[in-house]
């Protein structure tokens, strides 16, 4: 269901402080000026043990002005949301980058783009979470809670929400003008146990992502919480139980609930154009891609077919226009195995030498300078392929993972190493117990090359990250992505008990 | 009266208040193959009110925070909203009743502007790194990095008397220099109180000594390594491992410091090597909050991290030590925390500072009495893998180089690790000379940190990584 633009929203004086900056930046001679007016409202809960442990409720608005002054690019926020303040912006904008002209531009400037001039975006939701009393939130999570608490296996259980809406008003020189609106949230519980037998701890968390959804989803619209709530004490149990991994090497049945952050890593910020010219080099790396490769790259098994979408509903990255007032846009990053694309924002598009930016600027809020970042990425599942159930069944010495846990990652996108919430050995086809200090370790293009099989539609899911970490000063932004179950072949499997320990 | 008293007078229907106020204003830049990618100056305003209300079942706590212009119809908009909070909340296990000004006394400059960032200082900075770039395009490497000066000014009020003010300074510099080939890179951080305490000229000139030590590669294997870790790889690990010292997760027998039947380790020996890690915020040059801070505890972000009590808002903050001579001696505690354990209550403070008994060896003085070791300039995307052990990954970046001999002779590739920093310190070798540090992975909020290099035996290089 559609909702309207937040009333006390579309009542700050949008256009009037719009064309305080706009006016005053082309005043001092800017070129490529634009405004952003950013509102991001987050509430959290934390609960132990169903018990309330911290609550907050946060409200950032501020507004900024982007530019660029004799070719030099300069940006300035402010909290106070009057035209003097717009104007103001506006000015320091241009006094920045003033200051900053000795160092030197050559950096790029933004590519034009087709103007929207009174475009209105909102994501998809129906219930609006901010709706819901904060009594009713808390003795949801708390009910859940107790839920976990009641099973034998479950010591302690911590319980997290997180709720988002965002609204963002931009507008530029060149005329484009947009109003957007999107709600996310985020219910997450931790289930900690240990063995009365061996002694041993675990811990192990619900698996449902996080969502460009509303408060329906708590109810089970995109999630089942009943089942994931009804299954988590067994499988903690089986954790409990758990033996350790023998190091070698395993074909891996890879669950969506995995493979997702993998995606993330290991393709999502890889094909990040301001990565591959090197923006990225003192902060959070390079890529191993480069421009040239493009069309010709092969970076994994001809099986592997991602995409990059800013448009799918429910994504956590989806919009209708992004920071620099480009429409939102789907495209192929891999195709056959092959690198077909990357991500841009108007600035990196006219370095790789394109002629439109494919709508990936994000800024975290006003104060943040808006940076190309990944939008949703997902592997395509295979048409009418297997289920997960028959990729294990054509297993014969392997292990099956579910859930994401701890990830690293090289700074130029290489070697990672990914462990899960729940590793299964399999036997001839079958399940067989849990596994404990599995980490699966791997060159990106060795990993993709190792993609010998892909689940079909039933087996896609569509998970995310909600703070993915990006910038100086660092900012974070949500991404979806969307796979299918899938298996890898001969994957190096370590076991992280037996790691760093004398 | 200032923005935080006007909003504790505000209230009406709770029992007491909080009311923290942060003015954060940044001045930076970012530059990247010699050349500007963005400027910005950026101000804000944050509001966060803790309204505290009490009844048969106990205290609970509504906290809510609003950052742009604060006007007084914001402040009462958010007060309010705090009100509505708490008297939804259910009671809070870690409530205490709020400090009083009469048992802390008030900041003397609790009435004073908040100081800004201006453009002026990039400007000064800007001149430097021109000339930096120009002896880079002569030496043909490329610079990439950011350079940001930092003001950010808090008050802390409560309706109980609470009066206090901080204003932290920073200035930060990173700086990476690659070959025009791009196949060796190095990196450099700098931190100081301001900006226009740091030359890019000089940290260059560091880094490009370093990148000449990469005209020899060595391709080494996965391995056992003696390494040396620069300061800056040794505050990442001990960041980590402070991160992992709240009293109450180790009670509670989440963490690496969970005692053998309950409890915590305290008392217990770490590592034989001399190691004194502590925090004091009075400290030379890390100078941080005398106080606690607390703007909410409801942080996924700090999963297991049970450290933080918005009822603990300003108590007052002293020297702790964390490792006295290899020995825990303390853990992160709230009150609450603190009364469970029945240990002292030493909260967290903003910096850490580990150092050995003596002055202790400059890094190139270690190198010199290196018999066959690597010596690792940075550490990058380290993650948990294991909390009860704190078993860590990650990667070295930006420079390994092999030492033969006492001298620098290749460099070498990088290397996946996978290493606990506690149980690391048990195989600490030597200790050097403990500097203000610069650790890879941070941000605001990261604790200022001063550390020395350390001779570390049997570091374990997990997998090679063949990222430059």
């Amino acid at each position: 269901m559609r909702r309207g633009l937040d009333a006390s929203f579309s009542a700050l004086p949008l256009h009037a402080l719009a064309d305080a900056a706009l006016a005053r930046a082309a005043e001092l001679g800017a070129e490529h000026a634009s405004f952003r007016l950013d509102r991001v409202r987050t509430a959290r809960l934390l609960l132990r043990d169903g018990v309330l442990g911290g609550g907050q409720d946060a409200t950032d608005t501020g507004l900024a002005v982007r530019l660029w002054h004799r070719g030099v690019p300069g940006f300035a926020a402010a909290p106070e949301l009057t035209p003097r303040a717009a104007a103001g912006a506006a000015e320091q904008a241009v006094a920045v980058a003033r200051a900053c002209s000795a160092i030197g531009g050559g950096s790029g400037e933004p590519v034009g783009e087709p103007v929207h001039p009174a475009a209105t975006w909102i994501s998809s939701y129906r219930v609006d979470p901010f709706e819901v009393p904060e009594e009713e939130r808390i003795a949801l999570m708390a009910g859940w809670s107790r839920r976990l608490l009641a099973a034998p296996e479950v010591d302690h259980v911590l319980a997290f929400l997180t709720l988002v809406q965002e609204n963002k008003f931009y507008a530029d020189l060149a005329g484009t003008v947009t109003a957007q609106q999107r709600v996310r949230v985020h219910p997450l519980l931790f289930a900690q146990g240990s063995d009365p037998r061996g002694g041993g701890a675990a811990t192990l968390r619900t698996l449902g992502p996080p969502t460009a959804r509303g408060w329906e989803y708590l109810s089970g619209d995109g999630w089942d919480w009943e089942r994931e709530l009804a299954e988590l004490p067994a499988h903690l149990a089986a954790k409990l139980r758990a033996r350790p991994v023998r190091p070698g090497r395993y074909d891996l049945v890879i669950d969506p609930s995995n493979l997702w952050l993998t995606v993330h890593e290991s393709v999502g910020h890889t094909t990040e154009m301001d990565r591959a010219l090197g923006h990225e080099a003192s902060s959070t790396g390079t890529t191993f891609l480069s421009p040239d490769g493009l069309g010709s790259h092969r970076y994994g098994s001809p099986l592997m077919n991602v995409t990059a979408d800013r448009t799918a509903e429910h994504g956590l990255a989806t919009v209708g226009f992004d920071d620099e007032g480009v429409a939102a846009q789907s495209w192929s990053l891999v195709r056959d195995g092959v690198l077909t694309g990357f991500q841009h924002d108007r600035r990196t598009a006219g370095l790789a030498g394109l002629e439109r930016s494919n709508g990936c600027s994000f800024a975290e809020s006003a104060t943040h300078v808006p940076l190309p970042r990944m939008p949703n990425v997902g592997l395509r599942p295979a048409p009418g392929g297997p289920s997960t159930a028959d990729l294990i069944a054509g297993i014969e010495d392997g292990i099956y993972l579910a859930g994401s846990d701890s990830w690293s990652i090289d700074m130029r996108r290489q070697n990672f190493q990914m462990t899960a919430q729940r590793c299964h050995r399999i036997r001839n086809g079958r399940l067989d117990g849990q596994l404990s200090g599995v980490a699966y370790q791997a060159s990106t293009t060795e990993f993709w090359s190792a993609l010998t099989a892909l689940g079909g539609e039933e087996t896609y899911r569509l998970f995310g990250a909600d703070l993915c970490g990006k910038g100086q000063p660092m900012q974070v932004a949500a991404a979806s992505h969307g796979c299918p179950a899938a298996v890898f072949t001969g994957i190096e499997v370590i076991d992280t008990g037996a790691e760093g320990l004398p | 009266m200032t923005l935080a008293e006007l909003a504790v007078e505000a209230g009406k229907d709770a029992d007491a208040y909080v009311a923290i106020v942060d003015e954060a204003s940044t001045a930076h830049a970012r530059w990247a193959g010699n050349a500007l990618t963005s400027s910005a100056l950026t101000a804000d305003t944050r509001l966060t009110v803790i309204a505290v209300s009490s009844d048969a079942r106990g205290t609970a706590a509504g906290v809510v925070s609003h950052r742009g212009a604060v006007d007084e119809d914001a402040v009462r908009a958010v007060v309010a909203a705090a009100e509505r909070a708490a008297r939804t909340a259910t009671p809070a296990a870690d409530a205490r009743p709020l400090l009083t000004g009469d048992a802390v006394p008030a900041s003397p400059d609790w009435t004073e502007a908040a100081p800004t960032a201006s453009a002026d200082v990039l400007a000064r900075f800007a001149t430097g790194l021109a000339a930096t770039f120009e002896r880079a395009r002569m030496e043909r490497r490329l610079l990439y990095g950011h350079a940001e000066q930092r003001r950010h000014t808090t008050w802390l009020a409560s309706s109980t008397g609470l009066r206090l003010r901080h204003v932290q300074t920073a200035g930060v510099v990173d700086l990476t220099a690659k070959t025009e080939d791009g196949a060796a890179s190095t990196w450099s951080g700098t931190g100081a109180a301001d900006l226009g305490e740091i030359d890019p000229l000089p940290m260059y000139e560091g880094l490009s000594t370093r990148l000449g030590w990469g005209r020899r590669r060595v391709e080494l294997p996965a391995g056992r390594y003696e390494v040396l870790l620069s300061p800056s790889c040794v505050a990442d690990l001990m960041l980590r491992l402070y991160r992992a010292a709240g009293a109450k997760d180790a009670a509670d027998a989440r963490t690496v410091f969970r005692g053998p039947d309950g409890g915590t380790r305290i008392g217990e020996r770490l590592t034989r090597a001399p190691l004194t890690l502590r925090s004091d915020p009075h400290e030379p040059g890390l100078r941080c909050a005398p106080f606690v801070t607390a703007r909410g505890s409801a942080d996924v972000a700090q999963v297991f991290a049970d450290t933080v009590s918005v009822f603990d808002n300003g108590l007052p903050l002293s020297a702790t030590e964390w490792i006295r001579d290899g020995v825990l001696t303390g853990l992160v505690q709230t009150r609450h925390s603190a009364d469970l354990t029945g240990l002292p209550v030493t909260p967290q403070v903003g910096n850490l500072v580990l150092e050995g008994p003596g002055e202790g060896r400059s890094l190139a003085e270690m190198v010199a009495t290196t018999r066959r070791g690597l010596l690792v300039t940075s550490l990058w995307y380290v993650r948990d893998v294991d909390p009860r052990t704190l078993l860590l990954t990650g990667l070295t970046r930006d420079g390994v180089h092999l030492v033969e001999n006492g001298e620098v002779v290749g460099e070498a590739n990088n290397f996946r690790f996978n290493e606990s920093p506690v149980d690391l310190l048990g195989r600490v070798t030597e200790i050097g000379r403990t500097e203000r540090a610069l650790p890879r992975e941070r941000d605001d909020s990261t604790p200022r940190t001063a550390m020395p290099a350390l001779r570390v035996a049997d570091y374990t290089m997990s997998a090679v990584s063949e990222a430059t």
